[in-house]
């Protein structure tokens, strides 16, 4: 019992430090970062991306029946990027969707999906850029997953209702995307008279609260999807070492 | 024995419930709003900051037109969507079996 309010007293204490936090939403356009960042943000991926790479061809090659939740796991993160949900502040943005994969499969292979995603939307939709894939990489298809799965096995950890860490780690994952966004924006461009961090307050506070509903709807759909795997792919989940004999 | 719904149908519909509600509410929260991205707004932030910035790079190709732009987003959705109904059709009836 005593372990118990414990483990409470903390899950409560980690939500107080993330949930403040306001954003900025969807990604950099292109063009709209300095070449010095834009090559920055490039080197800073290559390492994720081929790890990723490695960990899906090992993945898939130690069991092929994975591939089919690898396909879920895109599909989902292709879905959501491609609806512009609207928001209580009367702007648009859309959702991630890295969480369900970055539980699945984990991080580095979500950096893998998560670029051909937004390769996919640079070139045709000419949404985000090539110039900044590399920026728009990181920050959703890096830091949203890292954020997502350490929430995940944190809440898994302290035995919280499967539910509950799912919802939390795609919703946390969403809104770490987006905080990641306006900090690079903010270090691109630091303002005149008063530097990065009175660009960051300007980037988080113009878009706060626009992604925080479209992160608890990302949340429920992660928890609607995930519920179905955990009942019809108890098999595969069991390769990726997700559930227990 | 006579369940009226299959398990986890009554949470589902909780769920989804709240999901459209949450779609939807804005509409009213927000009425006299045009919905515009985000990115366009942040875009209009850095040239305020920094008013000498200019893109230094054009997209590549630009969809003509705002009808041409909401298709291939469609299209983006559809194939994301198409792949996890064929997997839901594909376990259903895998379990069902």
């Amino acid at each position: 019992m005593q372990f118990k309010n414990s483990s409470h007293l903390i899950l409560i204490f980690i939500l107080i430090i993330i949930l403040p936090q306001s954003l900025f939403a969807m990604h950099i356009m292109e063009g709209f970062l300095p070449v010095y960042w834009s090559i920055t943000w490039f080197i800073v991926i290559i390492p994720f991306l081929l790890i990723g790479l490695m960990q899906i061809r090992k993945k898939v090659n130690e069991n092929s029946k994975v591939k089919i939740l690898l396909g879920v796991a895109g599909a989902f993160m292709f879905v959501l990027s491609a609806l512009k949900l609207p928001s209580v502040t009367g702007s648009c943005s859309h959702p991630t969707g890295a969480g369900l994969g970055a539980i699945l499969f984990g991080p580095f292979v979500m950096t893998v999906l998560g670029s051909i995603v937004l390769i996919f939307q640079a070139l045709l939709l000419a949404h985000g850029g090539i110039t900044t894939l590399g920026a728009n990489t990181f920050s959703m298809a890096v830091i949203g997953p890292f954020v997502a799965i350490l929430i995940y096995k944190i809440f898994d950890f302290f035995k919280a209702p499967r539910w509950l860490s799912v919802f939390l780690c795609a919703f946390l994952g969403d809104l770490a995307t987006y905080t990641m966004t306006a900090s690079q924006l903010a270090l691109a461009f630091p303002s005149a008279n008063g530097g990065i961090s009175t660009s960051l307050i300007k980037f988080l506070s113009i878009f706060s609260f626009t992604q925080i509903p479209l992160a608890i709807s990302e949340g429920i759909l992660t928890v609607l999807i995930f519920n179905f795997i955990l009942k019809h792919n108890k098999e595969e989940l069991k390769i990726l070492n997700l559930l227990k004999d | 024995m006579n369940k009226k719904f299959p398990p986890g149908f009554i949470k589902n519909f909780i769920l989804i419930f709240i999901l459209i509600a949450l779609i939807v509410l804005p509409f009213w929260f927000a009425k006299d709003h045009k919905f515009i991205g985000t990115d366009d707004i942040a875009s209009k932030a850095i040239t305020e900051i920094n008013t000498n910035y200019k893109p230094w790079f054009q997209s590549l190709w630009s969809p003509p037109g705002k009808e041409i732009e909401s298709l291939l987003f469609a299209l983006q959705a559809a194939i994301g969507a198409g792949f996890i109904g064929y997997y839901i059709g594909l376990m259903t009836g895998r379990s069902k079996k």
